[in-house]
């Protein structure tokens, strides 16, 4: 079975964490939650750098941690990028990469140290100290020291809150590369909707030490239901290919199974998956199809539910004819006049499409 | 002037010995005082601490009775073939070591508080085990820690004096130490022959320690994170 497996429950003062969730071992899966939620203790205890008195943690057919036996973290294979980048400050940035590399037999070395170095852009900094490195180049050096162990899974602790939004954006493609690249299973522990859109595939939800719901990403963050949706502006999250460009009016068309929308022009290939950001706000609802507007992007969708946000505002979670989720924010005076109901068609009209991956 | 070397040679031979033996030891009580969270750290913190306070005399007194022949220790040590230890070097050493122990351990702990756990948990994640983690993590950064200890060992136990002269006497080659011979000198009125170790002793201390900063500063100013 290749899957993570992880049962924790412990009492930590008067906070008690009581998670139990099981994903595949493949892909990017992101621990959600708001600060306090006991996202980073659940990603200590599958380190094993905390050890509750009850807990299961199983990585396929390894166990790490069950009610017998107890794996000190330096003997799981893993990878932890911590949120700062805690670099060792008395070794070179190549010394720093070689630490975890050299206590790995040789034959179980998977990842060549060049790629990794290469992957993440440091070539140009393996001579220096850490304290002469940025924030970001350092989170890139701790994140290779840890891909450099060739780990089975690698835990990532907010690897980029204390990071500004410059090094963020800089930093995020490299994240992205990663998965494609290497192909180890990693959890990623975020309170970012937007991150965790852009990186993982699967999410599981804390709220106060528990598992409130667990899935696909891109559905998790369309609940209605969840708190998600309404963390500032709600926005749904579309999977796609690249399908055309279009020089003249200097556009991509991103296909989605049937439906297509127009970002401004990027330099991709042809057939490459494609992952676009649609934020409600920028979703208006028609009854019939309109030729005679400005907007391109125009997507037939049937009403899942709607959620009042405010007295004024409400959310609409559609369903496109490929089965993922797009969500529309309209007022509720417009929704009456409507007659906005479950199930009903509607064609969604999209003002603009921001193209993540 | 014929000038006696001996008193000179002894205590450096002393004060190193110390030093080494107060690094090994000093070293894994200072890390158990920084890590632990017993009820009794304190209680055991107040014992590392005591010779800080109490009068030489009153801990070379203990000593000596602790060392002698119907003594516990002293009894343990003639039981194993070692003999009596009062009047000895290595008795000299025994009490260095317990008189000087706060000066190792202190700075020792200081170092290991201020690293944190981060670093250590840094190298489990890169496949380190304890030992591993902590010739390679700790001692490197708790490096300037491990020179103030010494330094510290090595200069208070050349001042050293009334513990000497408690446990040790004066035997010239064997527990004549520098500050016994200085005073030697001074009794006797052979106030050239004391002035002479006396400077000697205030340059070499000044020496010692300006190195140790020098070289604590740089070391300070480039692992700045």
């Amino acid at each position: 079975m290749s899957e993570i497996e992880v049962q924790i429950s412990n009492q930590l003062g008067d906070f008690d964490l009581d998670v139990a969730f099981s994903v595949p071992a493949v892909g990017v899966t992101a621990l959600f939650g708001s600060s306090g939620s006991g996202k980073t203790s659940v990603l200590r205890t599958i380190a094993g750098l905390e050890r509750p008195p009850q807990g299961l943690v199983r990585i396929s057919e390894e166990v790490w941690q069950d009610h017998r036996r107890f794996l000190p973290p330096h003997r799981r294979a893993l990878g932890y990028v911590f949120q700062e980048a805690s670099l060792f400050p008395h070794l070179s940035v190549r010394r720093n990469l070689e630490y975890g590399m050299r206590r790995v037999a040789e034959k179980q070395r998977l990842i060549a140290f060049h790629d990794v170095v290469e992957l993440l852009g440091i070539a140009g900094l393996l001579k220096r100290e850490t304290h002469k490195l940025s924030g970001g180049e350092r989170q890139r050096v701790a994140i290779a020291r840890a891909l450099l162990t060739s780990p089975k899974l690698l835990l990532m602790d907010e690897p980029l809150s204390a990071l500004d939004h410059g090094a963020k954006q800089l930093i995020l493609p490299y994240l992205e590369s990663l998965h494609d690249e290497f192909g180890i299973p990693s959890i990623y522990v975020s309170h970012d909707p937007n991150e965790v859109a852009r990186l993982a595939d699967r999410m599981v939800l804390l709220d106060q030490g528990k598992v409130i719901a667990s899935g696909d990403a891109a559905n998790l963050l369309t609940r209605l239901d969840l708190p998600l949706s309404g963390y500032g502006d709600a926005s749904a999250f579309l999977e796609g290919t690249v399908s055309s460009h279009d020089n003249s009016y200097h556009l991509t068309w991103i296909s989605l199974q049937g439906n297509r929308v127009a970002v401004p022009r990027e330099d991709l290939p042809v057939g490459r998956h494609a992952r676009v950001q649609i934020q409600a706000r920028d979703v208006s609802l028609a009854i019939r199809a309109h030729s005679d507007t400005s907007i391109l992007n125009i997507l037939p969708a049937r009403v899942i539910d709607t959620h009042d946000i405010n007295p004024t505002q409400m959310l609409v979670r559609l369903e496109l004819e490929d089965g993922q989720t797009l969500l529309s924010r309209i007022t509720r005076r417009s929704a009456m006049g409507m007659g906005i109901h479950e199930g009903m068609m509607l064609y969604a009209q999209v003002k603009s499409v921001a193209l993540l991956a | 002037m014929d000038f006696d070397w001996q008193p000179v040679w002894l205590t450096l031979k002393l004060a190193g010995t110390t030093t080494v033996l107060l690094l090994i030891i000093g070293t894994p009580i200072a890390w158990w005082l920084a890590r632990t969270h017993v009820w009794y750290k304190q209680a055991l913190a107040a014992v590392v601490a005591l010779p800080l306070v109490l009068p030489p005399t009153v801990l070379g007194f203990y000593l000596l009775i602790m060392l002698a022949p119907d003594g516990p220790v002293g009894q343990l040590t003639q039981a194993m073939g070692i003999g009596t230890l009062p009047f000895t070097f290595e008795g000299l050493v025994f009490a260095s070591v317990l008189y000087s122990l706060p000066f190792a351990v202190q700075p020792l702990q200081n170092a290991f508080e201020a690293l944190g756990p981060r670093p250590m948990e840094v190298a489990s994640t890169l496949r380190a085990s304890p030992w591993d983690r902590f010739l390679t993590v700790v001692i490197p950064l708790a490096r300037p820690g491990f020179l103030t200890a010494a330094v510290l060992c090595f200069a208070h136990t050349i001042g050293e004096f009334g513990v000497v002269l408690m446990i040790g006497g004066n035997i010239p080659g064997e527990t004549k130490v520098l500050s016994v011979a200085i005073y030697d000198h001074v009794e006797s009125l052979e106030y050239g022959q004391a002035h002479l170790l006396a400077a000697g002793m205030l340059a070499f201390s000044f020496l010692v320690l300006m190195t140790l900063y020098l070289v604590n500063g740089r070391y300070t100013r480039s692992h700045r994170p």
